[in-house]
């Protein structure tokens, strides 16, 4: 089992949970922690209830884990909801004069501060919230200094007298800790790494920046807001056009209006709006202008669950437009790659002339993970494919903008070089983009047009690796997954292992190209495949059975908004291991 | 021996010529504006390599095919959207945005508004024929009240829109009407939308000899009145302007409702664009940029 510890604040929308949450993800950082916040919400700006979890530990920590082991309640309700968490060793801190705690399971220790006693709260109305991180910090064994130190950055803009206010007060709940509280047995440790502490949505935006995005533009829809964030705040500095448009289908076009120009052009939605952009993903097809497209996927149908997660638009993306044309479609494994994918399906698109789609979730776009700074590659290799930019004695006006080639790629001549005037159309053309679709059709040239693209498929596929099995091939189970379940999956392993059951897993990254073919040659050397995903349908299974002709023994599914978390994996292999069941839905025991 | 400097080639006609024929109808209004177009860049000697000539769906949207520059034939309703994304990664080409009323300000209704209130720097030129043609003949957000298709066979139970006075009140910086038989007229308002900075609309009539038997180059001949013949009209005065635009019947106004110069385009507003086009600068972040990316994170 990995070595971690697991923090929870709950409360109120706007009670000010989100900053212990960074105050703690900074340290534990800092510390040389790793660590994964997953904050569990819903779509109110005022009240409700939000429940936030950083898990943080010596090694690899890939989501929220199975435990609590200190829950800081901000508000009555969350102390109802979510005490029933703490196991043996578990403590709560809370406001002794606002919280009445209920009965704890046994060997949880009740941690309640006398606020008004400790701090003046007509002044300071967040001094509950700076009292527990003091608290907190004590008794997981954590020098005040570090505490010190981000607290004055955290409050850099504000007056000196409000940041000495907080550091008092974090200074007080920090030693009322240390004289009434019982610290937890084993402190924090300390490495000499250093991480830093990447949202999905931040990771997906400099990702761009790193792939050279010139253009970005949006239409605000969460969970892919803070892609647009990120870019508005950085866009001057990064010399990047960022704007934000009146709807998804403006979105899409504009940015495919300045990929034609010449620039890389991206744009980031969720469900809804990727439907409304569906039409002019075809447009980016057929007139051949790279583009890329992220969907961060949030609980639907229609409205579903904005502030939820889900695997649930596969099959949208795989069916997205009508007409056959070549896409490429990955899914990132963790939020490092949110960040590294970018440049890589960049590449592919501009190579082959084609849209790009990044099939992101909630999970992922608004999580937090501690990574290597190393993997934050601004100088990526950067491929644009074969493009024209200037007239190199070419410019006689016979330039075929649509010139059929082997591989289906024509050379792309940018608009402004002298003699290779043309027109790129959504209509079916010809080879130098006259119409073949409305003065006069022509079966022969439509063929040829449509061989033309389609031939662009060997080619992506070729530039994609087949994804490898990890683990032991001779495992008793084969867990497969895709995107972001890569991390949960791999603890639920371990956990496997420790009772004695050898789990391995094929987790895929690129759905399109899926390279089937190595899929299938692999899950039927193994004994016992399951397929895990965050949906109702088993859209994964679904499409590895049409593509490949491929049945799992079995499914793990979820669907109910929120992640999987370890033990919900590693209970349903026990469970179709012993041939209980072939279909299991674990249940989400933290309700928000 | 010297250098010798080749003198800049002149554009001509022939120059802007497609590479086929227009396939419209014989007798559609759509020729006299493609023929006026072509004119305004020959006057104004616009290379046809500098100029991305944008539109969407329906007959009057095949235009970029033909006509000799960059074109982009696009999805119905969303050249304005596309042309945008294109000024704004070029801003050093002349963009012409071209296509039909139910293009415009039907499908295309949201980002006609947006586009006017953007002042993004391109000249929006609607073929408006008051009727769907590509689809043989429908009611379209231009036709009047009564009006019989195929659509509404008892007549159009709906008002129509005013792209003049829509686009007054949005925002539009040079706004404009003109009549597809009046040439030189509408020449001219075409090259002063081209070189007008900021957002250029020119609504022009250009009849559907096919579909539209009401609005026919017979019906507007004896109706427009020019308003530059008109020495006391004021193309600075918004308010006259909408007053104007309100004129339907036995007098239509053509010619330039209205025009501010003292707006910035979007593309001047925009500090990210201010020393070249978006297009030739690096695409590289600079690497102590990028540190101080990473340091946030830190």
């Amino acid at each position: 089992m990995r070595q971690s510890f697991a923090i929870g604040i709950g409360g109120a929308a706007g009670q000010g949970v989100a900053t212990p949450g960074d105050i703690f993800a900074k340290i534990f950082s800092r510390r040389g922690l790793h660590l994964n916040v997953y904050n569990a919400y819903q779509s109110i700006i005022r009240g409700g209830h939000t429940f936030l979890t950083i898990r943080t530990g010596p090694g690899k920590i890939t989501n929220m884990g199975d435990q609590i082991d200190l829950l800081i309640p901000l508000n009555q309700d969350t102390m109802d909801r979510h005490l029933g968490l703490l196991t043996s060793g578990g403590a709560c801190i809370y406001n002794a004069d606002t919280i009445k705690p209920g009965k704890p399971a046994d060997g949880v220790q009740l941690c309640p501060l006398p606020v008004s006693k400790l701090a003046d709260i007509s002044r300071n109305k967040i001094a509950q919230n700076t009292l527990a991180i003091g608290a907190a910090l004590s008794m997981t064994g954590v020098g005040f200094q570090a505490l010190e130190s981000v607290l004055t950055e955290q409050f850099r803009k504000k007056e000196k007298a409000v940041i000495d206010e907080n550091v008092g007060l974090a200074r007080v709940g920090y030693d009322y800790a240390t004289q009434n509280f019982k610290a937890f047995p084993n402190p924090l440790p300390m490495t000499d790494t250093r991480y830093a502490v990447l949202g999905g949505n931040a990771a997906m935006a400099m990702g761009g920046a790193a792939a050279g995005v010139k253009f970005y533009c949006a239409y605000p829809m969460s969970p892919s807001t803070g892609v647009l964030h990120w870019m508005a705040d950085h866009a001057r500095k990064a010399n990047i056009m960022v704007r934000q448009v009146e709807d998804e289908i403006g979105v899409i076009n504009m940015a495919i209006g300045a990929a034609h120009a010449g620039v890389r052009a991206m744009c980031a939605t969720s469900g809804g709006g990727f439907a409304l952009m569906s039409e002019a993903l075809g447009l980016s097809a057929q007139a051949e202008i790279p583009i890329v497209v992220i969907d961060c996927q949030r609980a639907g149908p229609s409205t579903g669950v904005p502030t939820k997660t889900e695997q649930g638009d596969l099959w949208q993306m795989l069916g997205a437009s009508f007409g056959d044309y070549p896409r490429v479609i990955a899914a990132p494994l963790d939020i490092g790659d949110c960040f590294t994918l970018i440049p890589e399906i960049f590449n592919i698109a501009d190579r082959f002339q084609c849209p790009g789609i990044v099939l992101c979730d909630l999970l992922l776009a608004e999580g937090r993970l501690s990574v290597d700074p190393a993997i934050l590659d601004f100088d990526p290799k950067v491929d644009r494919g074969e493009m024209i930019t200037s007239p190199n004695g070419n410019g006689n006006g016979s330039y075929k903008r649509y010139l059929i080639t082997e591989s289906g790629v024509s050379p792309r001549a940018v608009p402004g070089v002298p003699g290779h005037t043309h027109v790129v159309s959504s209509d079916e053309h010809d080879e130098d983009g006259v119409l073949i679709s409305d003065e006069y059709t022509n079966t022969v040239k439509r063929r040829a047009m449509m061989e033309k693209r389609m031939r662009k498929v060997q080619g992506i596929e070729a530039s994609v690796e087949p994804p490898k099995l990890q683990g032991p091939a001779e495992a008793e189970v084969t867990l497969v997954g895709w995107g972001s379940t890569q991390g949960v999956i791999e603890e639920a392993r371990e956990l496997l292992a420790d009772q004695g059951i050898i789990a391995s897993q094929l987790q895929i990254r690129w759905l399109v190209p899926l390279h089937g073919d190595a899929i299938a040659a692999i899950l039927k050397k193994c004994r016992h495949t399951i397929i895990i995903e965050n949906n109702y349908s088993g859209q994964f299974a679904r499409y590895l059975r049409s593509e490949t002709s491929f049945v799992a023994d079995g499914h793990i599914r979820k669907y109910d908004g929120e992640p999987f978390m370890p033990h919900h994996i590693v209970e349903a292999v026990k469970e179709q291991l012993k041939g209980t069941t072939t279909l299991s839905v674990p249940t989400h025991e933290i309700m928000v | 021996m010297a250098t010798e400097i080749a003198a800049p080639k002149l554009t001509t006609m022939a120059d802007l010529k497609g590479k086929v024929d227009p396939d419209w109808c014989p007798g559609c209004g759509d020729f006299g504006v493609l023929a006026a177009v072509q004119k305004a860049l020959v006057e104004l000697q616009i290379p046809n390599h500098e100029v991305a000539t944008i539109s969407g769906i329906g007959c009057s949207s095949n235009f970029p095919g033909y006509i000799n520059t960059y074109g982009m034939h696009t999805l119905h309703g969303r050249s304005l959207a596309v042309a945008t994304g294109f000024k704004m990664a070029n801003h050093g080409m002349t963009v012409l945005v071209t296509g039909g009323d139910g293009d415009g300000f039907g499908i295309g209704g949201n980002h006609f508004m947006h586009t006017m209130r953007r002042n993004v720097d391109l000249l929006y030129i609607v073929m408006d024929n008051q009727i769907y043609g590509l689809t043989t003949g429908q009611t379209s957000p231009t036709s009047r009240k009564g009006m019989k298709t195929k659509s509404m066979p008892f007549g159009n139970v709906e008002g129509p829109i005013n792209p003049i006075s829509l686009a007054l009140s949005a925002g539009a910086t040079f706004i404009a009407r003109g009549f597809s038989a009046e040439q030189k007229h509408l020449t001219e308002l075409i090259k002063q939308g081209i070189q007008h900075k900021g957002f250029s609309f020119i609504d022009v009539f250009s009849p559907c000899v096919t579909y539209n038997h009401d609005n026919t180059f017979q019906w507007f001949r004896p109706r427009v009145k020019k308003l530059e013949d008109n020495p006391e009209y004021d193309s600075t005065n918004w308010m006259a302007a909408m007053e104007k635009s309100l004129l339907w019947g036995d007098e239509i106004p053509i010619g330039k409702f209205f025009e501010r110069t003292d707006v910035p385009t979007l593309h001047e507003s925009e500090p990210v664009l201010a020393t070249e086009p978006l297009v030739k600068q690096s695409s590289r972040i600079p690497a102590d940029v990028a540190r101080a990316f990473v340091e946030e994170l830190m």
